[in-house]
């Protein structure tokens, strides 16, 4: 019997995800991949394989998923409600999930986009070299109920692991370099930029979040007659009515908003994450920051095998943890603060 | 010298972290995109170590890199150095460039919108039929969409602007026409673009081994065909378009 996964029920942005396909642009087609490619790091390091492997990608509502036979699981990416046969798992972890089990996944608790890794990868057909969906090329059909995906080969054993989580869920600031339109923006509109306080819109998807603030609309000195250009994810551009829009993996390839910046990539986790209503800051970096930036970026995510460490010195991967007599009801645990106020 | 060769261009600027630009003019001309071409074509034949990607857009050329393996500064003198080896506006266009002749009904339902779009061009539908037909164009870009061509460029009558309202539906293969280019779509889509045509080409198969049929700088002739012509080609991913390397 083939190995698999099997989808009781989904929710519409359930769709399987990998780090994309490079390398077509010249054909119209964006790289595309995981919302939060971090997410699919965190899960290779839990899993102890390799990060190509394609994952399941939840964006704000997960589903209802059974194993065919035992396989490990890992649950990274913005934190969702994550059930066990009715008990509740601790998010950013890995487990074994036996045959017949059924994994229930929620809303999100914290960000925008959960990630369901399996060991083995999902292994449904390659296309173009990836298996990721790419709604706006139609490739990756959505997933239905009762479909069985397949699962490749799991080499590793291990489970009962713990990443601590990041903090990269609840917006903050986002580090951006000049890109080829900066220069169409006059000083004082970057400036007004920098200092303005975005919220996160509701309007959002794999190929962009649009960002609102207060104040009126930014305004290059190209007014709308920019010739298309190459787009690339990160790419803050600047619509008809003054509204930025943060592109994401999903982008189209070209376009003709002038670009005010581009997000770094270690930087766009964080904005593809930010749940509607979650506060947005750019800064301007240099190119050398901006590589030293991702030098980091780069090490730490090479690092996060060794970060790894058993689920049980976590209290939050203990069921019902209230439920349990920890310190004999000496103190409610809140004279601290009650103290400072 | 040719009009898009002023001091300022070509330039090199970035495009996002690990990309950079070199745009061979700000507006669409037959000569920068040509330029655009033939560097591209050369940049892909330096095979420079730390290039990822390639592409061109109408008037540029784009590269990826990695920038923890090329520094930025390196990287752009090698590009400045490519620049100034010759005149890239006078370069011929790259090798391997294939002729398509695409079979197309013009008008009537397949192209619902080509006697307004003869209007605003000041032809009548015949004339407009005749011009396009007769006019060998360029995949300048391919975009928007996979395997989306911008076709050029049509003759300076052609200059009509794209409409403020969409045009809710044109099937794929469809062919629209604005700004003396014509544009055919791989999937149904709504456009500003006004719908005259339609072929039966299908210009995204990504279960293929050739996922995208044309690529940039190929050239294409649209030929008119009657309703019945075209059934025939529908079962042919082409759609009866033949192909030919340019010589």
């Amino acid at each position: 019997m083939n190995r698999s996964l099997i989808v009781h029920r989904a929710g519409p942005g359930v769709s399987v995800q990998d780090l994309g396909r490079a390398g077509y642009l010249a054909f119209g087609l964006s790289r595309g991949g995981a919302a939060d490619r971090l997410a699919l790091y965190e899960g290779a390091a839990l899993l102890g394989q390799s990060e190509t492997l394609a994952a399941l990608e939840l964006a704000s509502i997960g589903g209802e998923f059974e194993a065919s036979e035992d396989i490990r699981i890992a649950l990274t990416g913005g934190r969702m409600r994550a059930l066990v046969d009715g008990e509740k798992i601790a998010w950013n972890a890995s487990y074994m999930l036996t045959k017949g089990q059924t994994l229930s996944i929620g809303a999100a608790e914290a960000g925008s986009y959960g990630y369901l890794h399996i060991g083995g990868g999902i292994a449904t057909p390659e296309v173009l070299g990836g298996r990721s969906s790419h709604q706006a090329a139609g490739l990756g059909a959505s997933l239905v109920s009762g479909q069985h995906l397949a699962i490749g080969a799991d080499t590793q054993g291990e489970t009962g692991m713990t990443l601590v989580s990041d903090t990269r869920y609840t917006g903050g600031t986002v580090r951006i370099v000049k890109s080829l339109q900066t220069d169409f923006f006059a000083p004082s509109e970057i400036a007004r930029f920098e200092a303005t306080e975005f919220r996160r819109d509701t309007r959002g998807n794999r190929m962009g979040v649009r960002v609102l603030s207060d104040g009126q609309g930014f305004k290059s000195d190209a007014g709308l007659s920019v010739l298309s250009e190459v787009i690339v994810p990160g790419d803050i551009q600047i619509t008809g009515d003054g509204t930025p829009f943060v592109l994401l993996s999903e982008c189209q390839t070209t376009g003709g908003y002038p670009r005010i910046g581009s997000v770094l990539p270690a930087d766009l986790p964080k904005v593809a994450q930010a749940q509607p209503g979650a506060t947005l800051r750019f800064v301007f970096v240099s190119l050398s920051q901006a590589v030293e930036i991702e030098r980091r970026e780069k090490a730490c995510r090479g690092g996060l095998r060794g970060k790894v460490e058993p689920l049980i010195r976590d209290p939050r991967s203990i069921p019902d943890l209230l439920s349990y007599q920890l310190i004999g009801g000496m103190s409610a645990g809140d004279e601290f603060e009650k103290d400072n106020t | 010298m040719p009009i898009d060769m002023s001091d300022n261009w070509p330039v090199i600027r970035t495009a996002g972290y690990d990309g950079f630009l070199v745009s061979f003019g700000d507006s669409l001309s037959e000569t920068a995109n040509r330029a655009a071409l033939a560097f591209r074509a050369a940049l892909e034949g330096a095979g420079w170590g730390g290039v990822k990607e390639c592409s061109t857009s109408l008037v540029s050329t784009y590269v990826r890199f990695d920038p923890l393996a090329e520094d930025h500064e390196a990287l752009r003198s090698k590009l400045d150095e490519l620049l100034q080896t010759r005149d890239w506006y006078a370069v011929a266009l790259p090798k391997g460039r294939r002729l398509w002749r695409v079979p197309t009904v013009f008008g009537g339902n397949s192209g619902p919108q080509l006697d307004e779009a003869a209007k605003v061009a000041g032809m009548t539908a015949k004339e407009a039929i005749a011009s396009i037909s007769s006019t060998r164009v360029r995949v300048q870009t391919i975009g928007f969409a996979p395997g989306m061509p911008y076709l050029g460029e049509l003759p300076k009558g052609w200059d009509i602007p794209r409409q403020t309202e969409l045009t809710a539906k044109v099937p794929a293969g469809g062919l629209c026409v604005a700004i003396r280019q014509l544009v055919l779509f791989p999937v149904s889509t709504p456009t500003g673009w006004r719908h005259i045509g339609q072929s039966a080409v299908k210009l995204f198969r990504p279960e293929t081994d050739e996922p995208f049929l044309l690529r940039p700088g190929d050239e294409v002739e649209f030929h008119p065909v009657s309703v019945e012509e075209l059934a025939e080609h529908q079962n042919d991913p082409n759609g009866g378009a033949t192909c030919e390397v340019i010589s």
